[in-house]
């Protein structure tokens, strides 16, 4: 196992402070991208994700549409300058094409695509700076920015990651957490139905503390859930007032 | 670069699909199977004698060849006493008709780092000991041909992996009169791997409510929800949703089959591999 420059658990403390079941600070802004359809920035702690859509638009190339439902396309792309070492080379790399997929396939069961045949719904994630825990607050941005767009969902898409750190299940991992941790799981949950979308995991993991990470996923998605339901509301009564005036 | 929902021309008719949703709602399967039953598994390894190892692994009538090359490398600067892992993945033009030529797409590339997660966490191959100096390490190079697509990819390709890793043989690093480290390939050793902490995953296919198993392509394509699931001793190492979604009971039960499926397969690998 490899040191950590700093002990990421003592007495119950993270090394930066939090609790084990404490996310990082969430904001989060919708609207923040005039020409999308729908957009948000999500940022947790010091990760900051940027997304937005386009669409239901039609389809190019024709043929790959699909007769009785909308294709989704999802990228998922780190800026360049936003990690810690060198950079990063703007290429998408397997990494980023494995997480686009994961995304897509996270989006998809929220979405009731069936109701825009033959057209396309475009999700363009960026990641300004990066912190651990990319990814989640990739598809919370992803979602918010699709209900912003006005798509018609089942239910938002909430992003939170569970790691193990000394054995102790924790709740998102920052970048020094997620590289020197036991282990990872990113979890994408819809808070009103209760169904899990995304879920990835490595590192060596018993039953009981999966069992415990879903519960703590659910906590944390919960938590975020009714920020996200705010930072929407937030926008729409800006529009109202302005129609007001 | 972005993920496109695929288009849908891998046809099932739709005949086959209401049937076989219909049938495992009576938790029959198309094939017969049980809900918890692997099609017949085996695998050879040696298959490939230019290779430093492989194996080949049908698992039903799906077949993919894994073959082994080591070289020699750098560390990464996060891991300098530790050898390099590289697994790669192609799904052949040969493996089924709607299989295209070209460089890996999203679904080999996801295939070859979920393979990837589950060796990396599992402590089976000891990477310490691929270490050579703090400047050189053996990179073992991982290939996975899959041959004939039926379904359930990832766990054929992992027990390939596995089989080849275990039947690599490492050609000994030695330092030449300049004090450059080579490797003498007439001069071997064996790969340091432990088969009591082989990772084995389990492919779970969910329809409606119902949980069941290495689906075949005919299922795979009929399905509402897919997760992989990696489990080594007692741990689990990698986790995969990769369709749908999963309620959180859903969730433990695909946990508590994929330990249940992980006592079987090991059987299975035992039997074959030394």
């Amino acid at each position: 196992m490899k040191q950590p420059p700093v002990p990421l658990l003592v007495e119950g403390k993270r090394a930066d402070g939090r609790a084990p079941d404490q996310m990082r600070e969430v904001k989060i802004e919708v609207g923040v991208v005039s020409n999308a359809d729908g957009s948000a920035m999500v940022s947790y702690g010091n990760t900051v994700a940027v997304a937005a859509v386009y669409g239901p638009r039609e389809m190019h190339p024709r043929h790959l549409s699909l007769p009785d439902r909308a294709v989704m396309r999802v990228r998922y792309h780190m800026a360049p300058f936003s990690t810690k070492d060198e950079r990063k080379s703007p290429t998408p790399s397997r990494r980023e094409i494995e997480i686009s997929k994961v995304l897509r396939e996270a989006l998809e069961p929220a979405i009731f695509l069936e109701q825009f045949p033959r057209s396309r719904i475009d999700v363009f994630i960026e990641i300004v700076q990066a912190d651990g825990s990319t990814r989640v607050a990739s598809l919370t941005a992803a979602s918010l920015a699709l209900a912003d767009a006005g798509i018609p969902m089942r239910d938002l898409v909430i992003g939170v990651s569970v790691g193990l750190i000394n054995g102790v299940v924790v709740l998102d991992l920052n970048g020094l957490e997620d590289n020197y941790g036991e282990g990872d799981m990113p979890i994408g949950y819809m808070p009103n139905l209760g169904r899990f979308v995304l879920l990835q995991l490595d590192g060596a993991w018993t039953r009981e503390q999966f069992a415990e990470a879903l519960k703590l996923a659910i906590k944390g998605a919960e938590y975020v859930y009714g920020k996200a339901r705010e930072a929407l509301k937030a926008k729409y009564f800006e529009v109202a007032e302005e129609v007001a005036k | 670069m972005a993920s496109v929902s695929p288009y849908a021309k891998r046809f099932v008719s739709e005949l086959t699909r209401q049937q076989i949703r219909r049938l495992i709602a009576s938790g029959v399967r198309i094939d017969g199977r049980a809900l918890d039953q692997y099609r017949d598994i085996t695998i050879r390894t040696g298959v490939v004698n230019t290779a430093d190892g492989s194996a080949e692994v049908s698992l039903g009538r799906t077949r993919v060849i894994s073959g082994v090359k080591i070289g020699l490398g750098q560390p990464f600067p996060d891991a300098p006493d530790e050898g390099v892992l590289i697994v790669n993945a192609e799904i052949l033009p040969h493996s089924s008709p709607y299989t295209e030529i070209g460089p890996p797409d999203e679904a080999a590339i996801e295939l070859a780092r979920v393979v990837d997660r589950g060796i990396r966490h599992s402590g089976f191959v000891d990477f310490k000991r691929l270490a050579i100096d703090p400047t050189k390490v053996y990179v073992v190079w991982v290939d996975l041909y899959v041959l004939n697509d039926d379904g359930n990819l990832v766990d054929a390709s992992n027990l390939a992996a596995i089989a080849a890793l275990r039947s690599t043989t490492l050609p000994v690093a030695v330092k030449d009169e300049s004090g450059v480290i080579k490797l003498d390939k007439n001069n071997r050793v064996a790969m340091p791997t432990d088969l009591s902490k082989v990772p084995l995953s389990t492919s779970i296919g969910k329809i409606d409510s119902a949980l069941f198993v290495d689906p075949n392509l005919e299922e795979e394509l009929s399905l509402s929800g897919k997760i992989v699931i990696t489990i080594s001793q007692s741990s689990i190492v990698s986790v995969q949703k990769t369709m749908g979604f999963f309620t959180e009971s859903e969730l433990m039960q695909a946990v508590d089959m994929a330990y249940s499926a992980k006592q079987k397969l090991q059987e299975a690998v035992l039997k074959s591999l030394v």
